[in-house]
């Protein structure tokens, strides 16, 4: 059977179908670095150091972020606090003990479910559970377990992973040495596993300390004066910060605006660096 | 001479529940002090009837398990290896056992050797040191690793890491060592070294290998076991069986009728 | 040697077992609260009221369905607009762009994908709208087109990501038999890699829907925040108001425990089964992320 097309205009649409590709993925891409070059354009000018160590002044419109940047700050470390063992243990179990059973099924069901309700479906939750059922008020405490079970899911995931991509011969040489399956865990696979672990469970807190939804009735207010004291004080925070001075205070001056939105970018996005340094020098030194 | 069972193994019978390799009534026992070569086609049991020993088979998914398997002390006092509640830790320990495929352990070499220990409560810096030792010089390992210990384990050579997975055995003194192919991924001149050595260590240990050929099985046997389809065929003296075997299928298979 | 007993074993493997447990706890408890709070609200709001097309709580009007529209015209606009982005993107990057094109693309996918939505939302609100406006000469540039425009945005890097792991996936096997046969690469992405991945693209698509209806802090910014029930195709260019936007404006202020306050958790319980059955339909297209693991960890 002859070919429908000659090979010439085969050639041809094959030629312009990967032109049009590489166009739609930079149309896909381009925004990205622009976003990133204009934040840093106009919010550059707004960094200094009263910027970065001082309290909001004249109802939002001049001073600084600092209360905001502790907030985000404490919020992010308790939070991690809380979900860095819950979530390693959870995935521990998961690789390296549980059967394949109805049960894990369902584990597993759970944790896709968790993955996918709305941020401020959580942030009704936390309220409906830690701010009221449990008295702990809109505080940093209810606002870190609200954003730690959110964070829970991809944790669990990242670190699942991490734990199955070491060598199944490692477990059964420790074993056959005469280790328990713990003391595999702890001295072989764990060690083992710890970089894509971290990498993973710095995303998961990434995405935390990014979160408006989830403290918006749980942790985060409007304006403090004063720092919190302990993590039952409510908190400011930078990314409810920047809803609050872009849509709540009028006549904000937008260099202040971008000067948020900035240090929150490089909040977030350092932690993002962090984990890929991690993950390419593991990369660099592992052994298998 | 009279020689004393180290391992006596009565109608042991072996299902995985994917219904792949299973023994069919195994009735076999290894004398201490000797080499015993478990030779057979793939998939006959042979490295299922080694993970029995020391009960590494509990990770796989085993159906059914039946017979007695009894392992036995210089004192005469015998322990049996398939019973539910046995301590399988302190088991392993008195079964050594070293694969195919050389694993080293991602740490320093001497960090391989005293895992084992250090798993097993031993904190004593000289009794380590002591150890690490004695398990290279009986691996023949000493001479190349003495002056590197502290070097990741990986950075040996795969004839290295397996005769370092050996001593990793012997670290622990164990009383029964378990070899399957162990220089299947080696050249021959590590083959003849690893081979060399079991020689010397038969002396102190009991020696269970299952060889990557039948002229290894012809070189190392004390005793030969003819393994086929979860069968014992043949079990018998290694000159007997690979000169004269009693049976025919035996005698094909040493002679490479099939395999 | 004396071998010592290890207690601690069993005590260690049971914690571990009852924190492998905790994320079935958390959902349940998180169905719990909804339901205690939210249930209420059907016996304080008549059913048929829920089903009336206003939303106007300060004078009791509870009807759900201008929220319920507004969240399926923004999710749906932010699918028209990311589906083929994303899908063409993975595709571009999986198949086509060289080994260090490719390295730079799929981070840069991802590091939007870390974006806060807040400053998604940010800039939205501060040139997106502005300049849709003036272009479009609208009243206003706060609409459901800016909405889905910037949830588009949020929803590309989860579909890129995925598609792109579920293409990588497919067998290079499957693509040198087909070159083999005499098709070009453009035939062969289109008549066989993509149709092999076709598993994995639909659990992108189906986890970029859970993205959209889910996101707050955008629509809440920048869609308008009106509660208007749709007439015609130009409520793309009209205010909006969105299911979780309504949680987030209003929560803040009302009554714990007033009828409002359950409403608003009535509104989560129908977000939670929304967001729930789009889940539950990703995972049983069975797409395991083998390939994740390996990009992360090699």
């Amino acid at each position: 059977m002859k070919p429908r097309t000659s090979p010439q205009r085969r050639n041809l649409t094959q030629r312009f179908g990967f032109i049009f590709l590489r166009l739609v993925a930079i149309v896909a891409v381009l925004p990205i670095i622009a976003i990133m070059i204009y934040i840093i354009y106009k919010g550059a000018p707004a960094i200094s150091w009263e910027f970065i160590t001082g309290f909001p002044s004249d109802g939002m419109r001049s001073g600084g972020i600092w209360p905001a940047i502790v907030g985000t700050f404490f919020l992010t470390l308790l939070c991690a606090l809380i979900v860095a063992p819950l979530g390693i243990g959870a995935a521990v179990y998961l690789a390296e003990y549980a059967p394949d059973n109805r049960w894990t099924q369902l584990i597993r069901i759970a944790i896709i479910n968790l993955a996918g309700i709305p941020s401020v479906v959580y942030g009704l939750f936390g309220l409906g559970l830690f701010v009221i059922f449990l008295n702990f008020g809109i505080s940093i405490l209810a606002g870190s377990l609200t954003l730690a079970i959110m964070t829970l899911p991809v944790i669990i995931t990242t670190t699942e992973e991490a734990l199955r991509a070491v060598p199944q011969a490692f477990r059964v040489v420790s074993i056959s040495v005469g280790a328990t399956q713990w003391q595999t865990v702890r001295r072989i696979v764990l060690p083992q596993a710890l970089p894509g672990i971290l990498t993973g469970v710095i995303l998961g807190l990434e995405r935390a300390a990014g979160e408006t939804a989830p403290i918006l009735f749980t942790a985060a207010v409007f304006f403090l004066p004063r720092l919190p004291s302990s993590a039952m004080d409510p908190t400011m925070a930078l990314p409810y910060h920047l809803y609050v001075i872009s849509t709540q205070v009028p006549g904000m001056s937008s260099e202040i605006q971008y000067g948020t939105a900035l240090v929150l970018l490089i909040f977030v996005l350092g932690m993002n660096l962090i984990a890929t340094v991690i993950r390419s020098r593991a990369r660099a030194r592992r052994q298998w | 001479m009279k020689t004393k069972n180290k391992i006596i193994t009565e109608h042991l019978v072996l299902q995985y529940s994917d219904g792949t390799e299973s023994l069919k009534d195994i009735s076999l026992n290894i004398p201490e002090n000797s080499i015993s070569v478990l030779f057979g086609p793939a998939g006959g049991g042979k490295s299922t009837y080694l993970r029995v020993l020391n009960r590494l088979n509990d990770l796989a998914n085993v159906t059914k398990v039946a017979g007695k398997v009894q392992l036995c002390s210089e004192s005469g006092d015998c322990l049996d290896i398939l019973d539910p509640n046995l301590d399988v830790t302190s088991l392993r320990r008195r079964v050594g056992m070293v694969f195919a495929r050389p694993v080293v352990l991602p740490m320093s070499i001497r960090q391989n050797l005293t895992y084992g220990l250090e798993i097993a409560g031993e904190r004593n810096r000289n009794r380590l040191n002591e150890a690490v030792e004695r398990s290279l010089k009986q691996a023949a390992l000493w001479e190349e690793v003495q002056d590197r210990l502290d070097d990741p384990a990986v950075d040996l050579s795969g004839g290295q890491q397996q005769r370092l997975c050996i001593a990793r055995s012997l670290a622990l003194e164990p009383e029964v060592l378990l070899l399957d192919e162990p220089t299947s991924g080696l050249d021959p001149i590590s083959t003849g070294k690893v081979e060399a050595s079991l020689q010397e260590l038969k002396k102190s240990y009991t020696i269970i290998l299952v060889p990557h050929s039948v002229q290894q099985a012809a070189r190392a046997a004390d005793y030969a076991a003819f393994f086929l389809q979860g069968e014992l065929i043949e079990y018998a003296p290694g000159k007997k069986i690979f000169t004269n075997p009693a049976v025919q299928r035996t005698a094909d298979y040493v002679e490479g009728r099939f395999g | 040697m004396q071998i010592p007993k290890f207690n601690s074993e069993s005590i260690i493997t049971a914690i571990i077992k009852i924190i492998g447990y905790s994320a079935i706890l958390f959902v349940g408890l998180i169905f719990y609260f909804l339901l205690s709070e939210g249930l209420p609200a059907i016996i304080e709001v008549p059913l048929s009221e829920f089903l009336q097309t206003r939303w106007y709580p300060i004078e009791d009007y509870y009807g759900i369905l201008p929220l319920l529209v507004g969240s399926l015209v923004v999710t749906i606009g932010a699918l028209i607009i990311a589906v083929p982005l994303g899908l063409l993107t993975a595709i571009y990057i999986a198949e086509v762009a060289s080994r260090q094109t490719k390295e730079i693309l799929k981070p840069l996918v991802e590091l939007l994908g870390g974006f806060p939505s807040v400053v998604l939302g940010f800039l939205g609100l501060l040139i997106l709208s502005q300049y849709l406006r003036e272009i479009m000469n609208l009243p206003t540039g706060l609409s459901a087109l800016t909405g889905s425009l910037i949830l588009a945005g949020i929803a590309i890097p989860a579909i890129v990501s995925i598609s792109e792991d579920a293409l990588d996936a497919v067998p290079q096997s499957y693509r040198d038999a087909s070159l083999a046969l005499g098709a070009t690469e453009w035939q062969t992405i289109w008549w066989v890699t993509l149709p092999a991945a076709k598993s994995g693209v639909l659990t992108a698509i189906m986890l970029g829907i859970g993205r959209a209806i889910g996101e707050t802090m955008v629509v809440l910014m920048v869609t308008g925040n009106a509660p208007m029930m749709p007439t015609g195709l130009d409520t793309l260019f009209n205010p909006t108001r969105t299911m979780t936007a309504t949680i987030a404006a209003e929560m803040g202020e009302v009554a714990n425990g007033s009828t409002h306050y359950h409403v608003l958790f009535f509104i989560g319980i129908v977000l939670f089964i929304i967001t729930l059955i789009v889940n539950v339909t990703a995972s049983t297209f069975v797409f395991r992320r083998k390939k994740r693991s390996e990009r992360i960890l090699s």
